[in-house]
């Protein structure tokens, strides 16, 4: 380990000031300094975390970011637009959909971009099979952190059919790489909207047993019910987006609030939560699953025909049949591979609804075939910082039940 | 370990008659001699240890990214890892037995992998999952580190993530290393001995000795 220099960031993280006195705890108690991570099985990645501690009630509580910082802003900058895609979807590890998604509205903004309507319809299907998919990652492994050892099986058996899904749209089961500037990879392949529909009927029942398995369970109800409370004036002050925001009460989704894509067309409902507490968080993450169902029945009800990428050949591929016969397609498909597409000088910040909140891309251009900068706002970063105001005086047992219903994704938060 | 047949004469009935007549006592002088040497498996320690060491690892609960997701997922019902006897995840270093590096591994995050592994109690394996932890990966770039520079690694398995089943694969692999019977030696095969960035411990038991030149 010689080799390695870790003096900096062990200067700066001995540097980090404990709130001991803030509590004004005189000469008789002490205060204890308890270490969580980055290597702990409750801590949903290598997020590290310094609790301040009275007994066993949280004074303060500081994370420690950064374990598993990627540079992919950087690594973003080095790759032409085209093949930016595959390392942004890595960013958010759970919502890789959502970060593509982003990620592509943000260039088809800046190219002025039309994409096709069956496009769009494909990316909603694909983005709600991914909300639903990251929400029974979340459902079952912070039940595990409660000691409902069992959701685990069930919320992975079900992910597993959605996996399947993807896979047989892309060929991949994580990072599918399925969204593209102007549209989506390839149409959907044949059998591929039966499964779906099994799948759609299937889900909400399913959803239903997880209810029963949790909400009859007098322990769950216990550690969630009146856990943990944050009022929305707090959280919109932090800047707090999606499910923990609705659970506060305010209906603030930019599905419904700013329509991106097509989700205008698609009649659905937002839940919203009443006290804001961990209860809520989790009632409102299991109804938007009910919801996702919904949108993805509608879409695939109405699924229009046409192509599946935009025409324009400046910037998507020609069809592989067209470069036998076709000079032009040849050229095309020659500056696409080797140099890529060039993008108009601008900036453009292109937000979506992640499972986690407002999930926004920003891109800056500079009129070459690299962007500038790639800058995500993720909403696991801003939505780790009302983990301080939700557990300050609360037990240690709630902390960890709160950081399960926070659902941080550590991946997008260091990036 | 082979399973054999005892021999061919013995089928499954008369064998539990045997048995039965040896338990009642029947059996005598040669006949008995013969059971005997029918019953008994001879091995040696080392080799049940061995066996018995690939049949019952525990596994850390250790996830880093995106990988993560897919080892939770050999837990799963689908690719059922606790059918090998893996499938106990112990949190804490001191009773596990294997570190699967799933994920990327950042500069900050090294030394805390490498004191975890230090943590493990021998013998101890670890698996590289996916291309980051291997190589780096898709990023190539100023912020992670491939584990081979830090981690003596046994088994690599490559994929972006890695399916359920590539894990599983490699998970088999390490249990055939384990038990003694590797088909690895690759680096006899392309002539690569010497090319280790981690020597294996000394014999006096000291510390593994890194090479200068290392990270």
């Amino acid at each position: 380990m010689s080799s390695l220099d870790t003096s900096s960031y062990r200067r700066r993280e001995e540097s980090i000031t404990y709130s001991a006195e803030s509590a004004g705890m005189g000469e008789t108690h002490e205060l204890l300094t308890l270490n969580i991570g980055p290597h702990h099985p409750a801590t949903h990645g290598v997020l590290r975390l310094l609790a301040t501690l009275e007994g066993e009630v949280v004074r303060d509580i500081k994370p420690i970011i950064g374990y598993v910082h990627t540079g992919i802003e950087k690594t973003a900058e080095q790759k032409a637009y085209w093949k930016v895609v595959p390392v942004i979807e890595r960013m958010d590890y759970l919502a890789y959909y959502f970060n593509s998604m982003a990620y592509c509205g943000a260039v088809e903004t800046l190219l002025e971009l039309e994409v096709p309507e069956r496009a769009q319809y494909l990316r909603v299907i694909h983005l709600e099979l991914n909300r639903i998919m990251s929400h029974l990652v979340w459902l079952g492994t912070s039940a595990l952190d409660l000691g409902a050892i069992s959701m685990f099986w069930y919320c992975f058996r079900e992910r597993e059919s959605i996996l399947d899904m993807f896979e047989m749209s892309s060929g991949q089961r994580m990072h599918t790489r399925y969204f593209q500037v102007g549209g989506v990879m390839e149409d959907i392949p044949p059998g591929f909207a039966a499964k779906l529909r099994r799948f759609c009927a299937e889900m909400p029942t399913r959803a239903d047993q997880y209810a029963d398995l949790l909400e009859k369970n007098q322990i769950v109800l216990e550690r969630l019910r009146g856990t943990c409370a944050l009022d929305q004036e707090t959280l919109l002050k932090i800047g707090v987006t999606g499910p923990l925001l609705r659970a506060a009460g305010n209906p603030w989704d930019l599905r419904k609030a700013h329509p991106y894509s097509c989700y205008d067309r698609f009649d659905f409902k937002i839940p919203v939560g009443t006290v804001g507490d961990n209860y809520d968080r989790y009632r409102v993450r299991h109804a938007e699953i009910y919801e996702s169902v919904k949108i993805i029945q509608q879409a695939l009800d109405g699924l229009p025909d046409g192509p599946h990428i935009t025409p324009n050949r400046k910037v998507s591929l020609p069809p592989r049949h067209e470069l036998a016969t076709s000079m032009e397609a040849l050229i095309h498909h020659f500056k696409l591979v080797t140099e890529g597409f060039r993008v108009p000088a601008g900036e453009a910040y292109y937000p979506i609804e992640g499972p986690r909140g407002e999930l926004g891309c920003f891109v800056r251009a500079d009129g070459s075939s690299k962007p500038a900068r790639v800058h995500m706002r993720d909403p696991s970063f801003v939505n780790l910082q009302a983990l301080a105001p939700m557990v300050r005086g609360s037990y240690i047992a709630d902390l960890i039940a709160t950081l399960a219903m926070l659902d941080p994704v550590l991946g997008g938060i260091d990036r | 370990m082979r399973r054999e047949r005892l021999g061919a004469s013995d089928d499954f009935r008369a064998r539990q008659l045997l048995a039965r007549d040896m338990l009642r006592g029947d059996l005598e002088g040669e006949a008995l001699e013969r059971y005997v040497e029918q019953s008994v498996l001879t091995t040696t320690v080392q080799k049940a240890v061995a066996w018995s060491q690939g049949n019952s690892i525990y596994p850390m609960t250790f996830g880093l990214a995106c990988c993560a997701i897919e080892m939770m997922s050999i837990v799963g019902a689908r690719v059922d890892v606790a059918r090998f006897g893996w499938g106990a995840f112990s949190a804490s270093p001191r009773q596990a037995d294997l570190l699967i590096l799933s994920g990327r591994v950042s500069v900050k995050m090294a030394p805390v992998v490498r004191r975890i592994y230090d943590q493990m109690l021998e013998p101890r394996w670890a698996i590289s999952m996916g291309a980051c932890c291997s190589s780096m990966g898709v990023f190539n770039n100023y912020a992670l580190v491939p584990s081979d520079k830090f981690l003596p690694i046994d088994v690599h398995v490559p994929g972006c993530p890695p399916r359920p089943e590539a894990l599983m694969h490699g998970i088999l692999r390490l249990r055939d290393k384990i038990q003694g019977h590797s088909p690895d030696g690759w680096r006899e095969r392309y002539d690569a001995v010497g090319t280790e960035e981690i020597l294996p411990p000394a014999a006096d038991g000291g510390s593994p000795e890194q090479e200068a030149s290392g990270a």
